[in-house]
């Protein structure tokens, strides 16, 4: 087991945990192509930790790998202390992992509030035949989730859509729903995908403030990609570069901004 | 009440009946369909399949007893047991749990991500894979299925409108039990997948696999469960339609029945399931009985396709199927 002591103090005084995750040395090809190549870093416990990079760089990939989605062909996946083998989207769904996807992956035939109730399946215990029967457990259990699903519908706003078929929400809204879903589990690690692309200036600003509010009251460990560099430097309190599959810059948003490979990838080089 | 009147409203009342037969093999297509967004066209089969299989534990027959014979020479046909209807129907009902969890090990698990088609292309291979597997294990021959459930006239009924209008209408019992099972079963299942955890993991698979999988959802165990409850539902349906002509091949033809009854209802729909049974039942009876004899009869071969078609002509969705809106 790898050390888990040591840790750090934000600006903003936050105090910032041990390690939850750490990424080693991680490669992901489809057949001949390098999606990521070599690259690791960590996610400590506490943190708004932001993936960023230009269009193809491989973020989205990252993601999938920490999710479970992609099984990469070399290097670790260490969670909690423990090396993490090939596992399902499912089981890491089970672990304490959630996620919002880029393009949203809601249940658009369900409500609103059966969406969000999705995110609690993981922590229903009543098996198959109480909730058959409708007997027992089920029943209380029911109840209890419900409360807790009511609460993270208060907390992001969105009472009024609460029986709304999910399919005729727009846009915005979507996303805080899936953000909402991904809450309900309860997650230790909480991965965004590009929870701001598509959004006006007012709903970005929305967004900002959920996620901050997020990791301020339930100390949930988020994991972000955006494209918005503005919104990033402002969230996070560490920021991995990406470009074309590798690394090339992690640390503070200060840090990353002065780093001439980072400006280098961003806004090409600088031929003198 | 004139004569004829009276004639129309048994006719009806008998469709309503007939009818309940039809929704209940329309609501094991519905059943997978909505899970998976499959037909599955092994579904008639399947009804057939626990036909057989109910039939062979209740009268103790030895399964694939021509193979065993054949292969080693001997003469075994009967263990020599009856098995009570209750205890048959129970283990039946486990084979096809059984049967739903090799269908996922071996078919369903290797063509996931697979288009729709490729699917319904594999349920067609089952279908036929099941047919002949059900014969080899129990016989081709037409089989009486007798698991206790009231037969032939209900006398009440008959006495009661005999005395109101001096006319007794010929209801079967067994139609009121086929009745009155179906309600209870769209009842519960509607229950189900409504206010469980299950259901609710189950709606969410049938909507998008990839956020379901993101919730923490295991797709093979909602699809055991799903093809476990449409097993369920087809020996149900099985049960009834063998007590009341037989367990043979023609079973599972009554599959094409379903499908009027699917495009009236809907797909997605188990109300509509029921409602177009309901509809495409009385419809074939009372248009047999008024427009029949102007045309020839023998009408209701033919009526509840008929009746489909202009369905699908003026609302493809079906009566309860949801409406496809294309946003641009």
């Amino acid at each position: 087991m790898k050390d888990m002591t040591e840790g750090y103090t934000t600006a903003d005084g936050r105090r910032i945990g041990p390690v939850l995750m750490e990424m080693k040395n991680i490669t992901l090809r489809f057949g001949g192509v390098k999606a990521i190549t070599d690259i690791s870093f960590d996610i400590r416990e506490g943190e708004i930790r932001a993936i960023i990079g230009p269009n193809g760089a491989g973020k989205s990939s990252m993601l999938n790998v920490i999710s479970g989605f992609y099984v990469p062909q070399e290097g670790e996946v260490w969670f909690k202390g423990y090396r993490r083998g090939p596992m399902r989207p499912y089981q890491v769904a089970r672990l304490g992992i959630s996620r919002t996807f880029q393009n949203i992956a809601l249940f658009d035939g369900m409500s609103v509030l059966d969406n969000i109730m999705t995110g609690r399946l993981t922590l229903m215990k009543s098996g198959l035949l109480n909730q058959a029967l409708w007997w027992g457990r089920a029943e209380r259990e029911e109840t209890e989730h419900r409360e807790k699903v009511e609460k993270i519908i208060d907390f992001l706003e969105i009472q009024a859509i609460r029986k709304t078929p999910v399919g005729r929400l727009p846009y915005g809204l979507k996303k805080r729903v899936e953000l909402a879903r991904a809450l309900a589990a309860e997650p230790k690690l909480l991965l965004l995908d590009e929870p701001m692309a598509g959004m006006n200036v007012e709903e970005k600003e929305d967004m900002s403030r959920f996620i901050l509010d997020v990791n301020d009251e339930f100390g949930t460990t988020i994991v972000l990609i955006e494209h918005d560099m503005g919104v990033v430097m402002d969230l996070s309190d560490r920021v991995v570069v990406m470009d074309y599959g590798k690394k090339i810059g992690d640390g503070t948003p200060d840090e990353v901004r002065s780093n001439p490979d980072v400006i280098n990838a961003y806004l090409g080089v600088a031929h003198d | 009440m004139p004569d004829q009147l009276l004639y129309a409203t048994e006719a009806a009342l008998n469709g309503l009946m007939a009818g309940v037969l039809y929704s209940l093999v329309a609501l094991g297509f519905v059943l997978i369909f909505k899970a998976s967004g499959i037909f599955n066209y092994a579904q008639g089969v399947l009804a057939l399949f626990a036909a057989l299989t109910l039939v062979g534990f209740q009268n103790g027959q030895v399964p694939f007893a021509h193979l065993i014979n054949a292969v080693f020479g001997t003469d075994l046909h009967h263990f020599g047991w009856q098995l009570p209807a209750l205890v048959a129907i129970v283990l039946t009902a486990g084979v096809m749990v059984a049967l739903a969890i090799v269908i996922e090990r071996y078919v369903l698990k290797h063509l996931v991500n697979q288009p729709p088609i490729i699917l319904f292309m594999a349920t067609i291979g089952m279908a036929y894979f099941l047919e002949g597997f059900g014969d080899i294990m129990w016989g081709a021959d037409i089989k009486k299925l007798d698991v206790g459930l009231p037969q032939g006239l209900n006398e009440t009924i008959d006495a009661v409108t005999f005395e109101a209008f001096g006319y007794g209408f010929f209801i079967d019992n067994l139609d009121i039990v086929a009745s009155v099972v179906a309600a209870l079963l769209v009842i519960s299942l509607t229950l189900f997948s409504q206010y469980s955890k299950q259901g609710r993991a189950l709606r969410a698979v049938a909507d998008d696999h990839q956020a379901a999988l993101s919730v923490g959802i295991s797709l093979r165990f909602i699809w055991v469960l799903v093809w476990s409850i449409a097993g369920f539902v087809a020996l149900v349906a099985g049960i009834m339609w063998g007590s009341k002509s037989g367990v043979q091949f023609s079973l599972s033809l009554i599959a094409l029945k379903a499908l009027p009854v699917l495009m009236l209802g809907g797909f997605t729909s188990i109300p509509g399931a029921i409602v177009g049974g309901l509809i495409i039942g009385m419809g074939e009876k009372l248009f047999e009985f008024f427009i029949g004899p102007m045309i020839g009869g023998a009408t209701e071969n033919w009526f509840a396709y008929v009746l489909a078609l202009l369905f699908l002509v003026f609302r493809p969705q079906g009566l309860f199927g949801e409406k496809i809106i294309e946003r641009v």
